[in-house]
């Protein structure tokens, strides 16, 4: 390993240098360890590491202009949109070339849709050139025919578009998922009637943070109670806290259906106790309120556990103590006890919060339009409208939102004093 | 105790049980005049904590009262007692300077900023930890935590101060050093302090009188050398110090002496503490290092016994014997510098006097 020419390197007995020794000597134990952890390891990169990879690569990725029109993209160099017309003849050569390779590997149709994220049309223009350039005559003048087969290919901005997004990197996705767009005239805000994102982006922070708020209101007490109370009683009411935990999501976002719906268990009630009259009953889910109820049910436990798991070590003593130098039962909780859960308090935030502004199926099925998340939007793009490039885009800040909010947590409240057990 | 300032404690008739089966202290009566230094000592589980908590107002009496200062307190909540309190692991809060430490019992009775600062300085300098206010408890060593807790239980000046084993988690020698720093604060205060403790050294050392705690009932309750001298029974004499025992049966009494036939019919006399006729089952306790070697035939008891083993402690020497048919008999032999002629398997006399020999009742 140190093959230096100094003189001074230590060696073992038989002259070999210290370092390299060393190293042989530990080899076998590294290496042991590389392989027990070897199964993991691979099976978290193919199956985690490698797909969120590759899926942030995407937002920014834009090679299918390039790959489907390759000498069209190489002739646009040399046309400037400035100029108010559109492309010589050279160019439309190089579209007819590259469009009879895509129509025979039918590409052109994929590569329509990605442009029209950026300017409506372009999908239904390559589809009709794609049927006719099949009876183009590469011969004759192909400008001609090109428009004769669809006038957009005279117009500026069609090129323009496909000038615009011929580099392989792209900042369209990102920018489409915060409510702009990159036209040929640089960056714009889209139309407010069409933005949406940031929108959700705040909604989905919002909601999270009131989740996180209820959760600990909720919690804090029965963590407290879990704490305080003698093993044996305290060990039923975790069973209580845990059962839940251990139950399908799903049944028990269905349960909050079933109870907070128009003609669900708790408006019957209410109309029957006479709170409320049968005409106006409580809209209660697929809306904010549904999506904040069930979430905050489903991720109590997830502050509950930290919560208890601090105050268990905080030693009855301190209250004690506390009360005996004067303290009323005010004082000795929030002067000494409270101080002291501080750090389950972050570690339950932090927990909750993490979880609840990526959450998915709760929000889809109890959110109705007004209750879901940015994450719904997302499971939207990759699954119904397959724009996964805005998709991941999406998923990018919504990873980065949360890394600046860690950061920023951890300079306010510090990450050593988070604690989860 | 010319300064006196402290509370008078009285427990009338307390009784206490956690389960509403078995009673954890059984009709406890207590006077504790002012200033007094009362020590409750006992193997755990023995009620002596109990008797504390209840004292401090954590846990409610069953039956009976407890009056401070001649006012029944079973009623008053914990913090309005105003009694100081330190507790086993001390119980510093850790989120706090051991100056804030001290200032809250201050702060919570909203006495102003100054006087404040003032009251923590002087509490600081009595336990001589001047510099260390604005340092967080775990920045301190077990010693310093366990002053800064006794400093924040008399800061706000109590008439009364409670100790729940506060040496416990301290190494021997700085325990030792404690006990007389805590002896000291008490003489120069004048406050009374009930101390728990299992440790009997501990209490010895302290304490003005010791109660003496087994089973949920003060077994003995006087002053540490009456507590050694004079045992009053069985339990008192082994937990207190060391203890021979030779159990027999009594053969014969006369006024304030008996005479106690061991079971292999060696017989002895004995001071009469615990048995009251003859033909009653005894256990006599003899300390060890009453048993003399240089004999005189005007002693009360003269007997041989073998030795067993000798072990060598610097000061002194234990002698294990084999005396009337009992190989757990322990004599402490004064290291004077002469060779003194003693090895294994010798037959030697000894000899003690009858008032050091104490018929006490029977342990199986």
């Amino acid at each position: 390993m140190s093959d230096t020419a100094s003189q001074q390197v230590l060696t073992t007995q038989d002259g070999k240098p210290l370092k390299q020794a060393l190293a042989s000597a530990l080899r076998r134990e590294k290496l042991r360890a590389l392989l027990l952890i070897a199964p993991l390891l691979i099976f978290v990169l193919l199956t985690f590491a490698a797909p969120i990879a590759d899926m942030l690569f995407r937002s920014v990725e834009n090679g299918i202009v390039e790959d489907t029109l390759p000498k069209t993209v190489d002739a646009l160099q040399a046309w400037d949109p400035q100029s108010g017309q559109s492309p010589g003849e050279a160019v439309f050569a190089a579209l007819y070339d590259d469009m009879v390779v895509a129509v025979e590997n039918k590409t052109h149709t994929r590569l329509g849709s990605r442009l029209n994220y950026e300017k409506t049309g372009i999908s239904s223009l390559f589809r009709k050139t794609g049927r006719r350039v099949g009876k183009m005559d590469a011969a004759e003048p192909l400008k001609a025919q090109f428009i004769k087969a669809d006038d957009k290919w005279d117009e500026v901005e069609t090129w323009a578009t496909l000038k615009l997004f011929s580099p392989r990197i792209t900042p369209a996705y990102f920018l489409a998922a915060g409510d702009a767009q990159l036209t040929p005239d640089g960056i714009k805000m889209k139309p407010a009637d069409e933005q949406i994102y940031l929108f959700l982006f705040w909604r989905t922070l919002f909601l999270s943070v009131v989740i996180t708020l209820c959760c600990l209101l909720l919690g804090y007490p029965i963590a407290f109670l879990l704490a305080a109370l003698p093993l044996r009683t305290s060990n039923i009411l975790m069973i209580l806290v845990l059962l839940p935990f251990w139950t399908s999501l799903l049944v028990r976002t269905s349960a909050w259906k079933v109870l907070l719906q128009q003609q669900g268990v708790i408006n019957d009630f209410l109309v029957w106790t006479g709170f409320v009259s049968d005409a106006d009953r409580l809209v209660m889910i697929n809306n904010q309120t549904g999506t904040i109820i069930a979430m905050t049910h489903i991720l109590l436990p997830f502050m509950i556990l930290p919560l208890y798991s601090v105050m268990k070590t905080i030693s009855p003593s301190y209250v004690r103590a506390a009360k005996s130098l004067g303290a009323n039962d005010w004082i000795a909780f929030w002067r000494v006890y409270f101080p002291q859960s501080v750090p389950g308090i972050g570690a339950g935030a932090v927990l909750v919060f993490i979880l609840a502004i990526g959450y998915y199926i709760t929000p889809e099925l109890v959110g109705g339009t007004s209750g879901i998340f940015i994450s719904n939007r997302i499971a939207y793009h990759i699954s119904s409208s397959l724009n996964w490039g805005l998709g991941a885009a999406l998923g990018a800040l919504l990873l980065i939102a949360v890394m600046i909010l860690f950061v920023v947590y951890d300079k306010i409240v510090g990450i050593d004093n988070v604690k989860l057990g | 105790m010319a300064n006196t300032r402290g509370a008078a404690v009285r427990y009338e008739s307390v009784q206490k049980s956690y389960d509403g089966v078995s009673l954890v202290v059984k009709n406890l009566n207590l006077d504790i005049p002012p200033g007094e230094f009362l020590t409750m000592l006992g193997p755990s589980g023995s009620g002596k904590t109990t008797c504390l908590m209840m004292l401090a107002g954590f846990e409610p009496a069953t039956h009976g009262e407890i009056f401070l200062n001649d006012r029944p307190i079973n009623n008053v909540p914990p913090h309005k007692r105003g009694i100081g309190m330190v507790f086993q692991n001390y119980a510093l809060f850790p989120h706090m300077t051991v100056a804030e430490n001290l200032a809250f019992p201050l702060q919570v009775r909203n006495i102003g900023k100054a006087e404040q600062e003032e009251k923590v300085k002087r509490a600081l300098e009595m336990v001589e930890l001047g510099a260390f206010g604005n340092r967080r408890p775990a920045q301190l060593s077990g010693g310093q935590q366990q002053r800064v807790a006794v400093a924040r239980a008399l800061v706000f000046d109590p008439e009364l101060v409670l100790m729940d084993e506060p040496l416990g988690a301290l190494d021997k020698q700085l325990r030792e050093q404690m006990q007389y720093e805590i002896k000291h604060i008490h003489e120069n205060l004048g406050v009374t302090v009930v101390y728990v403790t299992h440790d009997q050294t501990e209490a010895l050392t302290m304490s003005d009188r010791v109660a003496v705690f087994n089973d949920g009932v003060i077994q003995q309750l006087s002053s540490p050398d009456v507590l050694y001298e004079d045992p009053q029974n069985s339990f008192v004499a082994q937990f207190i110090g060391e203890n021979n025992k030779l159990s027999g049966k009594v053969v014969d009494i006369q006024g304030k002496e008996c005479l106690v036939e061991l079971d292999d019919g060696t017989r002895l006399k004995a001071d009469k503490v615990n048995v009251s006729a003859i033909g009653d089952r005894t256990t006599i306790s003899l300390r060890p290092e009453r048993v003399e070697f240089d004999t005189t035939d005007s002693m009360d008891n003269l007997i041989k016994g073998r030795i067993e083993e000798l072990i060598y402690l610097g000061d002194h020497i234990r002698v294990r014997m084999n005396v009337a048919g009992n190989d757990e008999f322990i004599a402490k032999v004064r290291n004077r510098g002469e060779k003194r002629q003693l090895s294994v398997g010798d037959t030697v006399p000894i000899g003690w006097s009858l008032n050091d020999c104490k018929a006490l009742d029977p342990v199986a």
